[in-house]
């Protein structure tokens, strides 16, 4: 007699099955968390708390819930179109930075002599374009060179974070900054209307919203969101079915790294009215984007509640490291458990478990 | 000049350690098929850990033991997820790292800027190291440097003349033809994935107790990424891949260099991460040969029993 | 003395979810014989043996050798009993040496450099059994004889009684077939057993002493080879009279619709596999590419896909220039492809029947406007193909995986016919499928071809290209040794040139073809 423990594949995988493993995956995963705070000597309950009181528990909190989620709900969505197509895009950061720097540079110097309406769109636009421009050099290394996008989008990441601080501290260095690493502020008409009492930067939110819907419609209702599947879920049987890869690639790519640039205007043009070092302006909000969007099953509209969701414990996680001491480290920490816990799920999702007693012959 | 030079090859040997002792771990984990991303958080994992346990102890050797096994568990859940559970292993090294460099974070908080009093000394190895200019070079360095390159030879030996290694390669190549042939390919995987991370513990620990004799988050500075860049350029090949540890080691230590004559440390710093896309990219003009060096089934989840 | 002297399955019963694959099968197998097992794809021959090797539990049943039980839970325990298994499709590491595979999982190997104390018992082996293997040779640089022959000795080498071969001809030329039947009637002589699994009624009957027929996971007949004849055998096979020949009615060819002149083509491993082919196919014909795999035919076919390029020569279709066009312009053209692996290349196993119906069309006007797709014309498109071609599906939104093999190689063929292609590239159609798919799939591909069609088929089934095609090219090593009208050829002519002869350069008949 011998006891084994298979999986067993599903034939079919109902609604019912999967939200139910999330949410129990979610649960383990902060179970887990909880266990990380009791090493570190801190009341796992409390922290908990704290961290949900944080974020949902006052008003100011969800409107830094609602701004946080802005440059999630971007990136997130846009990784969800990469994804889907197996095209491992860690480079958000970076993109967000290069969308961030194209922004300023509009906003530095067309601010001065053009109205908002202008400005703002023009802006939005550079940073489209440098996030899109960013993102396309991995599509094309790996299309082109096969090279693996998980290393050339995190090399960019470095190459751009370290272009920004010689940005900052040498020839963008602001004039008006009493020798900190800023940049120069934002000029009036460049800066983004906020809602009043919050930080909510509303323009970038609709635009935001708009992106998640729009790219909803892109992976299911068109003949490129079909190729893209297609791309992802069986390369061989696309290059049969005569999909172009570079262009699938390029294409989305564009879209994920000017989504991501987008999410960088934000955040310059709506929250610091300057650059300053990297990790300031993008906030690992790129690596985040990475679990939002895996939490939303790569589902662009379910990535604006994924956002929310993330955005909390963001906020939350700010909260208790001023009460608690914890460092920011802490929010990788919750990352990493969630999105191992995730996929652990997605494992349960797509098996059974048996447990048999076989008698072998 | 000589001294200059000297002190520049005996900087690339120290720089480049570290890199060798990751890539020859990402390497025997890849050759059994795993893809393992998470060597930045593993390395993490065995600096902070290395650093804290020397500090707590007082020795450097049981902080070098704490690193590697600390290594070796993060490893695990890697495993576990991705050979057990067959996850997506792209997403899975990407779960490891964010783990590693926050628990590292973390743990490692009150430990930020202690100085460390307990040093692993180099080793001068007696008759050698009175070799003019070469002596002191090679043979009067840390003793994780010659633990470096005897487990590289031990590893090339050890992948290309045991049985061992054909069973671990085979694993890599064609699972399903190991499986039939009575090899367990999980309890090889599990090994590997393992001893690579064990490796990278090790790396991790030469960080902070040999490099820079500190602990700071951001220690490991995207050296994880590079190691997966050079196990690719080694081919899979540990006698290769100290040709790439010990380029890179160099490229590392020229930032430092070229930084009195003028050149903005912000484009340096750039440099290593600039050269392991080069180094991608000429990689890619040679595709062929590389995709046929790399193990068949990488990354690729195996089902007992799927044929 | 031979470690097994009779060995005996009692009563084996092992079902999955819950269809029966085995149901109390009973087998017994002595020392010196060569016991056919018979059945159609799904009969349950695999899962028995893969019992026998310790691949899978069992759920009831047991297994005795000599009289006495044993339990075999693992490949090592049936390798350590003197059993060895070759299968289908081989259990090789494609960029290891010979040495290397055979030392892979070998107990009595060395530690240290183990290749080279098995290439020294390679050569023993070799000349004890006629098998000539060059230990330091790479397996991909190995025709498929060559392979199989290399799993043999590895069997061998590790101490098998009991050689269990599963379907072995299927990548043999006729000549290396009967290479191998010499080897098995060798081993067979020195004591050896062999359970030959194969759907070939002639091969049964040529080889074996005895057969055991299974159908649907039960025992339909047990006979010596010498008291039956194939009808009987494939009437207990399928348990109905099955028709050998379907008739192919003499038609008028037609216009042309592809000529394809001195084609290059380059494979994966740099050198060339196609060596400059010419031929011409024309409507209400299906010209057929008969050979063993590996000679060059996927690559053919992939030119004339659009898959891959050719370095020199030209192809031509109805008159226009589609040398080196891409897939998406070759389909548009009018260049239908059931392409050779149909779960690999022919669909997206993770998606529903009707996006996958619509797969390399998708962007025909009628599927799609500008950037949308018609999902309501997709679905409608699904819906007849499901119907014309007799596909068995819960509905349109099932996930495309959960379909059988042969259901799913219906539909491929509807989608790929339907669009009223000009020309139509089969790859091994009916590999892998049940009898029922196969005549199924052969009777569509002649009626399409009564209806105008033109027919590129590839196939290694002999029977199959003779029943189907007017005109056969037999192609080796990159080059078509002939191209021959189906009316006037033989099947012994094909099978020589399949190994690279040519028909009337030996004299008489049975001279060994010059083959490896």
């Amino acid at each position: 007699m011998s006891v084994s423990i298979r999986l067993q594949p599903r034939r079919e995988v109902s609604a019912a099955i999967q939200l139910a493993v999330l949410v129990l995956s979610l649960l383990a995963g902060f179970v887990a968390v909880g266990l990380v705070f009791v090493v570190k000597g801190v009341n796992p309950f409390f922290a908990l708390w704290k961290i949900l009181a944080g974020s949902f528990g006052s008003p100011y909190g969800i409107s830094e819930t609602i701004t946080k989620a802005i440059p999630l709900i971007l990136i997130g969505s846009g990784l969800t179109l990469a994804f889907r197509a197996k095209f491992w895009n860690i480079g958000a950061e970076s993109q967000l930075l290069i969308g961030a720097i194209f922004a300023t540079w509009v906003g530095l110097n067309l601010g001065v002599g053009l109205p908002a309406w202008l400005v703002v769109p023009l802006m939005f636009l550079a940073g489209f374009l440098g996030g899109a421009l960013w993102g396309v050099l991995p599509a094309l290394f790996k299309v082109r060179f096969g090279v693996n996008e998980v290393i050339s989008t995190l090399m960019l990441n470095y190459v751009a974070a370290e272009f920004l601080t010689l940005l900052i501290v040498g020839p963008w260095k602001g004039a008006t900054q009493q020798g900190f690493p800023y940049t120069d502020d934002l000029p009036a008409a460049a800066v983004l209307p906020l809602i009043p009492g919050t930080r909510i930067h509303y323009f970038t939110l609709l635009v935001a919203l708009a992106c998640a819907v729009l790219l909803f419609f892109l992976i299911y209702s068109t003949k490129f969101g079909y190729e893209l599947r297609v791309v992802g879920e069986n390369p061989e049987a696309a290059r049969y079915a005569g999909i172009d890869f570079l262009r699938t690639t390029v294409v989305l790519m564009v879209i994920s790294g000017g989504v991501a640039g987008l999410a960088g205007v934000g955040e310059a043009a709506g929250i610091h009215h300057h650059l300053t070092y990297p990790t300031v302006i993008s906030g690992g909000y790129g690596f985040t984007a990475i679990i939002v969007a895996w939490l939303a099953k790569l589902n662009p509209l379910a990535a604006i509640i994924s956002a929310l969701f993330f955005a909390g414990i963001l906020v939350g996680g700010d909260a208790i490291q001023i009460s608690l001491g914890l460092p920011a480290a802490t929010v990788h920490v919750f990352n990493g458990i969630l999105l191992f816990f995730l996929i652990m799920g997605d494992t349960f999702v797509n098996n059974r478990i048996v447990v048999s007693a076989q008698r072998r012959a | 000049m000589e001294g200059i030079l000297i002190s520049i090859l005996t900087r690339t040997l120290i720089a480049g350690t570290p890199l060798l002792l990751g890539t020859l771990g990402e390497i025997i984990t890849e050759r059994s098929g795993v893809l393992n991303l998470g060597v930045e958080g593993m390395m993490a994992v065995g600096a902070m850990s290395a650093f804290t346990v020397t500090l707590t102890t007082g020795s450097p050797w049981i902080g070098l033991l704490a690193a590697v096994l600390a290594g070796a568990l993060a490893a695990g859940i890697h495993a576990f997820v991705s050979v057990s559970l067959r996850a997506n292993q792209v997403v899975s090294g990407l779960a490891l790292t964010m783990l590693g460099l926050g628990v590292s974070g973390l743990f490692g908080r009150p430990f930020i800027g202690r100085p460390l009093p307990q040093k692993l000394n180099a080793i001068r190895i007696p008759g050698l190291a009175e070799i003019p200019v070469v002596g002191r070079i090679l043979f009067s360095q840390d003793p994780l440097f010659y633990l470096a390159v005897v487990l590289g030879i031990l590893l090339w030996i050890l992948l290309n003349r045991t049985r061992w290694g054909i069973e671990i390669r085979s694993v890599g190549e064609n699972p399903a033809a190991a499986e039939v042939q009575g090899i367990s390919v999980g309890r090889i995987r599990y090994l590997c994935v393992l001893l690579g991370g064990a490796l990278a513990g090790m790396a991790g620990a030469h960080l902070s107790l040999v490099y820079s004799k500190s602990w700071t988050e951001g220690l490991t500075g995207g050296r994880g990424w590079i190691v997966i860049a050079l196990t690719i350029f080694a081919l899979w090949n540990p006698l290769r891949a100290f040709l790439g540890a010990f380029l890179f080691g160099c490229i590392f230590v020229l930032q430092y260099l070229l930084q009195p004559i003028g050149v903005p440390p912000n484009f340096l710093a750039m440099m290593p991460y600039l050269a392991t896309l080069a180094v991608l990219l000429a990689g890619g003009l040679r595709r062929d040969r590389r995709r046929l060096l790399a193990p068949a089934k990488l990354g690729e989840p195996y089902s007992k029993g799927e044929r | 003395m031979p470690k097994i002297e009779v060995l005996e399955m009692s009563n084996i019963s092992k079902s999955f979810h819950t269809t029966r694959a085995n149901h109390r099968l009973n087998l017994r197998i002595q020392a010196g014989e060569i016991l056919g097992l018979l059945g159609e794809n799904g009969a349950g021959k695999t899962t028995l043996m893969n019992i026998l090797y310790g691949l899978i539990p069992v759920d009831e049943g047991e297994i005795r050798i000599n009289g006495r039980a044993v339990r075999i839970e693992s490949p090592r325990d049936a390798i350590d009993l003197g059993i060895g298994m070759v299968h289908q499709h081989f259990m090789l590491i494609q960029n290891h040496t010979v040495a290397e595979n055979i030392a892979l999982g070998l107990s009595g190997a060395p530690f240290l450099s183990p290749s080279r104390n098995v290439a020294r018992r390679l050569e023993e082996f070799g000349r004890r059994f006629g098998l000539k293997i060059n230990p330091q040779e790479r397996i991909w640089q190995l025709s498929a004889g060559e392979q199989q022959r290399v799993e043999i000795v590895k069997a061998l080498v590790k101490g098998a009684d009991l050689l269990i071969l599963d379907e072995p001809t299927s990548v043999l030329t006729p000549q290396e077939t009967d290479e191998l039947f010499a080897i098995l009637r060798r081993m067979a002589a020195e004591g050896h057993s062999v359970i030959f699994i194969s759907h070939k009624l002639e091969e049964i009957l040529s080889i074996c002493h005895r057969v055991l027929v299974l159908r649907k996971g039960e025992v339909a007949g047990k006979e010596e080879t010498k008291d039956v004849d194939k009808r009987e055998l494939a009437r207990m096979m399928v348990g109905r009279e099955i028709i050998f020949r379907i008739e192919r009615p003499q038609l008028e060819q037609g216009e042309m619709v592809l000529d394809v002149e001195e084609l290059v083509v380059p494979g994966d491993r740099q050198q060339m596999a196609v060596r400059g082919v010419c031929f011409q196919i024309f409507r209400n014909e299906i010209f057929g590419i008969a050979g063993v795999s590996g000679n060059g035919q996927r690559e053919l076919v992939e030119a004339v896909t659009g898959l891959r390029k050719a370095t020199e020569g030209t192809i031509v279709l109805g008159g226009q220039n589609i040398t080196n066009a891409s897939a998406r312009v070759v389909a548009s053209r009018g260049i239908s492809h059931v392409p050779e692996e149909r779960i690999k290349f022919g669909i997206v196993p993770n998606m529903f029947v009707y996006e996958n119906a619509v797969l390399k069309q998708h962007r025909r006007r009628l599927f799609s406007r500008v950037l949308f797709l018609n999902y309501g014309s997709i679905r409608k498109h699904a819906s007849a193909i499901i119907e014309r071609f007799n596909v068995s599906v819960p509905t349109i939104d099932t996930p495309i995986k959960n379909l059988s093999g042969g259901n799913i190689q219906k539909l491929i063929l509807g989608r790929e016919i339907s669009g009223q292609p000009a020309l139509l590239v089969a790859a091994h159609p009916t590999y892998g499928l049940d009898v029922g798919a196969t005549e199924y799939i052969r009777k569509q591909l002649l009626q399409k071809r009564e209806q105008g069609l033109a027919v590129l088929l590839v196939s290694e089934d002999l029977e199959e290209i003779f029943e189907l095609c007017d005109r056969i090219a037999v192609m080796y090593e990159g080059r078509f040794m002939g191209i021959l009208a189906t009316a006037e050829a033989t099947m012994e002519d094909v099978g020589l040139m399949m190994a690279g002869s040519q028909p009337g350069a030996t004299a008489g008949g049975g001279a060994k073809g010059a083959g490896k």
